[in-house]
């Protein structure tokens, strides 16, 4: 056998995105998201490359710097041009779709509020208006069963409580914990619960038993009187501020893992500073912002400059956290806790979320979507609890939604963290799920090149502080 | 490594089996691709590319009787791409001594 062409070897930087943090330089390498120190050598070798591929002989002058080339190439970041890259670890095999570890049952589809930016109520739902408004014990037991039977060798699972207003049928949820524990232990395996609410319906029965169990819990909640009572309302238009702050108040004393706020931002409450402030002041552990998922003609949609905004304001409170950080303090930014995670562990994606992977959704009457959003809209069902979970239809989403499928996505460089984004918000936006989610790509690589500023700015200042990340469980949570 | 450091744990494993002589051991046990002459070693866009950059010298069915093309080829469409695009190309091919002459061509 012979080699190919002897043409001149010309190299070339492979794909990364360079960051800074204090004097210190650093790369991170796409698509295997490892991040390296760069000293002066290699930083010129890189420099040099970065106009194009050039003869190895044309990027080096000194043997310090052939050293660096050698180092470079070693771990990808510098390669033969055109040559493929050749994956460190190799390939994973998988014969059909990995086990489930998580359901999310939607426990209910009514809610006793009507915030008016809401997916299950708005213009923007996908689900249809025929199925059953409550689950049954019997279809919330099914589910356990399912999760079960379909765990595999999975050991520790996850039930996530969902709504509607979840704790409308809390008198399916207590028993149906029960009944998990019970099933979970015979099987020998673990399981873990949470749910998520509004905290209209947090009395003190509810919250004891919540404290007694273990149970997470994440709380909607868009701010202060001012921004809550503008979108989450109830029927007849009255606030639900005054309701809830005191629940919040006496429900956070009681419990004892930490408690989530999760906020969403529109253009009516785009005011992350003050939502921040106001919601720690309550006794948070974290608050997380997302973006409303609507069609862009809402009033309250975020429009371009909105997405820039709130951008500017993610940044200060990067600054903030970083700061905090410094001083070996954790400050609540779970977005921005998230990111470093992933970006600590280094994590490459082949999907955007567990949806359809690890994760599905399960609607009152029992019928099994990709996730809590999914769950219930005819066209994406893969099966119902009672009769199983249809996989073939979950390995064909699987391959069509592979990053590797996405030709959109395969030069971009944040492409391993981001793989596409949220189904359904491509659902919404584009009424294709496999479509990327192009109308946010330029914010998600800003907001990704802040989260490495921040990365690499607590390495330079306290690295220590980093080791938090490590030996994370990764459990796919949903996002509400 | 003396001028670049690994900093997130993906990097420190890599470097740990790097410099623990992982890709020296993975060398030695595995004699890695030959190229078998004008084989195209062009794989961006994808492996849809021949030598040149073109289609017109893309890898034919026959390649698939080199051991160095359908064993150690590590990349593994080299022939058509059966997974997706071109499941069915040698279905009337199950024994390439009797029937090369059923083997489909494909087109791209």
């Amino acid at each position: 056998m012979t080699t190919p062409e002897t043409s001149p070897t010309l190299v070339e930087a492979t794909q990364m995105h360079r960051f800074s943090g204090g004097e210190r330089r650093y790369a991170f390498l796409v698509p295997s998201s490892m991040i390296f120190e760069l000293d002066e050598a290699s930083e010129r070798v890189l420099d040099r490359l970065a106009a194009g591929p050039k003869a190895p002989g044309a990027v080096v002058e000194t043997p310090e710097e052939e050293a660096a080339l050698r180092e470079l190439a070693g771990v990808g970041a510098v390669a033969r041009q055109g040559a493929p890259l050749i994956p460190i670890g190799g390939l994973q095999e998988v014969d059909g779709p990995p086990p489930i570890r998580t359901v999310v049952l939607n426990v209910t589809n009514s809610c006793n509020l009507a915030c008016r930016y809401c997916y299950e109520y708005g213009d923007d739902r996908i689900a249809e208006a025929e199925v059953p408004m409550a689950m049954t014990e019997e279809v919330a037991r099914q589910s356990v069963d399912r999760l079960i039977a379909d765990s595999g060798e999975a050991r520790d699972l996850q039930v996530t409580f969902f709504g509607g207003e979840t704790l409308l049928n809390w008198r399916v949820i207590r028993p149906t914990v029960e009944y998990a524990r019970e099933q979970a232990q015979q099987a020998g395996k673990r399981v873990d619960f949470s749910l998520t609410t509004n905290a209209t319906l947090l009395t003190r029965e509810v919250s004891q038993w919540i404290a007694d169990n273990g149970i997470g819990v994440t709380i909607s909640v868009d701010g202060d009187k001012q921004f809550q009572d503008s979108m989450r309302v109830y029927r007849s238009g009255m606030g639900s501020y005054d309701v809830i702050a005191p629940r919040i108040a006496e429900f956070l004393k009681l419990q004892k893992r930490p408690v989530g706020a999760r906020v969403t931002i529109t253009s009516k409450n785009l005011d992350v500073p003050r939502i921040f402030e106001h919601l720690m002041g309550l006794g948070f552990y974290e608050v997380g912002f997302a973006p409303v998922t609507s069609s862009p003609d809402q009033d309250y949609a975020l429009g371009e400059e909105g997405f820039d905004e709130l951008l500017d304001q993610f940044r200060d409170l990067a600054d903030d956290y970083v700061e905090a950080a410094t001083e070996g303090r954790y400050l609540g930014f779970s977005n921005l806790s998230d990111l470093l995670g992933e970006i600590h562990e280094g994590v490459s994606k082949a999907y955007p979320c567990g949806a359809g992977l690890g994760l599905v959704g399960v609607a009152p009457g029992g019928e099994v979507g990709l996730c809590h959003r999914f769950a219930g809209s005819g066209d994406h069902d893969l099966g119902h609890v009672a009769t199983g979970i249809d996989d073939e239809k979950r390995a064909e989403h699987l391959q069509k939604a592979h990053i590797d499928a996405r030709t959109d996505c395969s030069q971009c460089w944040v492409r391993s963290l981001c793989s596409g984004g949220c189904y359904h918000e491509a659902q919404v936006r584009y009424g294709d799920r496999f479509r990327p989610n192009l109308h946010y790509c330029d914010w998600i690589r800003d907001w990704t090149a802040l989260g490495l500023s921040a990365y690499g700015r607590i390495l330079d200042r306290n690295p220590r502080f980093l080791t938090r990340f490590e030996g994370m469980v990764r459990v796919e949570s949903p996002t509400p | 490594m003396k001028h670049i450091s690994p900093k997130n744990l993906k990097a420190r494993f890599a470097t740990e089996w790097l410099e623990g002589g992982g890709a020296a051991r993975a060398t030695a046990d595995d004699p890695g691709p030959h190229y078998p002459s004008g084989c195209t070693t062009i794989f961006s866009p994808g492996w849809e590319v021949d030598s040149t950059g073109g289609t017109a010298a893309l890898c034919q069915p026959m390649e698939r009787d080199l051991y160095d093309c359908y064993k150690t080829c590590y990349w593994p469409a080299q022939v058509p791409d059966y997974l997706n695009n071109s499941p069915d190309w040698h279905k009337n091919c199950a024994a390439a001594v009797q029937d090369w002459r059923e083997i489909d061509l494909v087109f791209p």
